[in-house]
């Protein structure tokens, strides 16, 4: 019956230094304690956290996925016209249509992943302060929810790509696309390790929340969805690609779309400031979660 | 075996620190000080109280040292304030403690509330094993145990309806047969037994027996019940102001609790002749068992003892008690009024109030003494004025069906009867 918890149960107890027991709480706790094995035991939560999300978008709105197409697509047109049709800006030669929608589905699932984090510790004050469960299943929950959003938007995308790569339009989807699951989880690590940040910030300070919304637009303006890498000079890459989201972007196009500046350096940057700010976020939150229902 | 330990544990609140909860007003604060004004956002009564400003520290318990060994059912008691909630939201990890350390053995499960995570869209088996996963048990284990869970909860047909569609009572059924079918090492509850209807209350309470005795698992349990403290438990540990005061048999340490129940006078707080003083009050059941606090819709007495320090047999003597609480006076009622004044009272003795029904919406409410001789509250002679003392209303079953609305329905408890005519 509940195999892996007794065996993880079990494991703990003999493994323990401790005469045995299975948890210590002590009113000292080190910053380093991520306790991932206390995550994984939690996987059947996770799951049912994903599928609350999903039935309970889906049950209240017949538009609930129909609002998911309709969002990038709308977005996709307003751009066109704006930054396409009015300010002319470069899209690397490619439909401007293309380009910005590919941008944005790119952009929404981190975005999301972001919000939703953020939002961890004031959107579940209700259940965290009358039961404990290890609070990271919440955004590790919503970064998978938010795979399904994707899921859709990114259908919506090829189906695109396939009517522009039959009008012969010029674009060259590579094999490079296999690299999308890496992307897609650098983008969820970013998106729960600031969400995290946050969050854990939200709880001391609520006005943060209002920023967010305002803050997260401001940073797609930086993070090259709206126009190519390209657009600006070589020498200055180095400084645009701090933003962990340039490379993503950049990468994303250059796989679909074939056109996009990606190198090395900016790929491992981008790598190695997402898992930092992962780490980082991770372990503020684990750090304010232990007090934080004394705070509402 | 023990299978939980707690070493000098302690929970730290800070009083008095403001919390801004906004990062404009420290902004504003911090820019206050730096010009030297006085801080916008500091409230006028902490402005004059320096040691709020300051923080001061308050701990809810400190230096709580006990171990439970397995199989036990371990009760928690104490007044209101007493520090009990608190403990139990250290153990189960909901916020850490701020001094000492505990160790559990197993698996544990809390209880601080049924339902936590229910979903009103979803439907009573989603919700199960949502509620289940958030309480600790994997799916495998809540499918093992789902045809049991839906019977005890007597939801049937209904399973698959969002449980929104579902009669509070129903809801409430639902959640408590999830957590009664946990099967924790340890289990934590607190008051959950305060819900549903009373047939389904004792079905849960002999469920807690049965999981204790026959599968050996151990239960901390908090509650106000002392009927079901003193049948259940095989232990008992008290706490008064935050300090373990009593840890041992359930009976004893009962009655202690209970004897607690007549309330210390500050005598240098008292107005009147003092010819008559009211000493040692305490509460009783309609059995004349004492009582540490009221239970809604249940009968019960006040005692009121007294010493006579001069009255002689000629003078008469009318007592009032009053209710005071959710902000407004609720009632008083003077011996007088229904034509009681007492003469020739001995040099030491009890008045007594009997009141058939508390029909009063739980809560903490004050009540005050008056004693007056020889006429009535106006022309008579004040005796006595005891400082008002306060006492808990505890919820019960007041309707027979599970529900009732809370402070903000109203004060009063109302046994009407709803039907229709045609």
């Amino acid at each position: 019956m509940d195999g892996p918890l007794e065996f993880v149960r079990m494991q703990s107890e003999s493994d323990s230094p401790d005469g045995g027991w299975d948890r210590v709480v002590s009113a000292k706790s080190g910053w380093l304690k991520l306790d991932l094995n206390e995550l994984w035991r939690y996987r059947d939560l996770i799951y049912l956290f994903v599928r609350r999300d999903f039935v309970a978008t889906y049950k209240q709105t017949i538009l609930g996925p129909l609002w998911f197409i309709i969002q990038p697509v709308l977005s996709t047109i307003v751009f066109t016209i704006i930054f396409g049709q009015i300010a002319r800006l470069p899209t690397d030669n490619i439909p401007p249509f293309l380009f910005y929608m590919c941008g944005l589905v790119s952009w929404g699932y981190f975005a999301d992943c972001l919000n939703r984090s953020a939002g961890t510790f004031t959107g579940n004050a209700n259940i965290f302060s009358k039961v404990y469960f290890p609070r990271l299943s919440v955004p590790i929950a919503n970064a998978i929810t938010n795979l399904i959003t994707f899921g859709i938007q990114f259908s919506v995308f090829l189906v695109v790509l396939g009517y522009f790569t039959w009008k012969g339009a010029p674009i060259q989807t590579s094999w490079r696309v296999i690299v999308l699951p890496l992307l897609l989880l650098q983008m969820a690590m970013l998106g729960i390790g600031f969400g995290c940040i946050v969050s854990s910030l939200t709880t001391r300070y609520r006005d943060l929340a209002m920023l967010m919304g305002f803050f997260v637009q401001l940073w797609m303006y930086a993070s090259c969805v709206l126009f190519p890498l390209s657009l600006y000079p070589k020498e200055w890459h180095w400084l645009l690609v701090l933003n962990p989201m340039v490379p993503v972007i950049e990468s994303f196009r250059f796989a679909f779309l074939g056109a996009g500046t990606v190198e090395a350096y900016q790929l491992i940057s981008g790598a190695v400031a997402s898992l930092v700010i992962f780490v980082v976020g991770v372990v503020v939150f684990r750090h304010v979660e232990r007090t934080f229902a004394d705070t509402i | 075996m023990q299978v939980i330990e707690a070493e000098n544990l302690g929970k730290r609140y800070r009083l008095g620190v403001i919390n801004r909860g906004m990062l404009y007003k420290d902004i504003q604060s911090w820019w206050a000080r730096v010009r030297g004004r006085e801080d916008p956002n500091i409230p006028v009564h902490v402005a004059q109280n320096p040691a709020a400003v300051r923080g001061d520290e308050f701990w809810a318990f400190r230096d709580v040292s006990f171990s439970v060994g397995q199989g036990e059912i371990l009760g928690i008691i104490g007044r209101n304030g007493a520090g009990k909630s608190t403990l139990l939201k250290v153990l189960s990890q909901i916020t850490a403690p701020s001094a000492g350390n505990f160790k559990l053995k197993g698996r544990v499960a809390s209880l601080l509330e049924v339902g936590t995570g229910f979903h009103g869209e979803l439907t009573g088996r989603e919700n199960i094993f949502l509620n289940g996963a958030i309480l600790g048990m994997s799916r495998a284990e809540v499918r093992l145990r789902f045809e049991e869970i839906v019977e005890f909860a007597e939801v049937g047909k209904f399973i698959d309806t969002p449980v929104k569609r579902y009669s509070s009572g129903m809801y409430v059924r639902l959640a408590f047969s999830v957590a009664a079918h946990l099967q924790p090492d340890i289990l934590i509850v607190d008051e959950v037994l305060a819900v549903g209807d009373a047939a389904f209350q004792q079905k849960c309470l002999g469920r807690m027996d049965e999981a204790a005795f026959k599968e050996g698992r151990t239960i901390l349990f908090v509650s106000h019940n002392m009927a079901s403290v003193r049948s259940l438990c095989t232990r008992v540990i008290m706490l008064k102001s935050g300090r373990l005061e009593v840890d041992g048999e359930p009976g004893p340490t009962v009655d202690r609790y209970l004897d607690q129940g007549s309330v210390d006078w500050d005598v240098s707080k008292r107005t009147g002749s003092g010819r008559l003083r009211i000493g040692a009050v305490h509460l009783e059941d309609a059995s004349g068992g004492r009582l540490a606090e009221l239970v809604a819709g249940q009968p019960c007495k006040f005692v009121l003892g007294f010493d006579n320090h001069g009255l002689g047999p000629q003078d008469r003597v009318t007592v009032g008690l009053s209710m005071h609480g959710a902000g407004t006076d609720l009632f008083a009622n003077y011996s007088h009024y229904s034509g009681r004044e007492f003469s020739g009272l001995p040099a030491r003795g009890a008045f007594e109030f009997a009141w058939p029904s508390v029909d009063i919406v739980p809560g903490h409410y004050t009540f005050g003494i008056r004693v007056f001789a020889n006429g009535d509250q106006h022309t008579g002679e004040r005796l006595d004025t005891p400082p008002p003392f306060m006492v808990t209303i505890h919820s019960s079953d007041f309707y027979g069906a599970g529900q009732h609305g809370g402070l903000s329905h109203g004060v009063m408890l109302v046994k009407g009867v709803w039907a229709v005519r045609s």
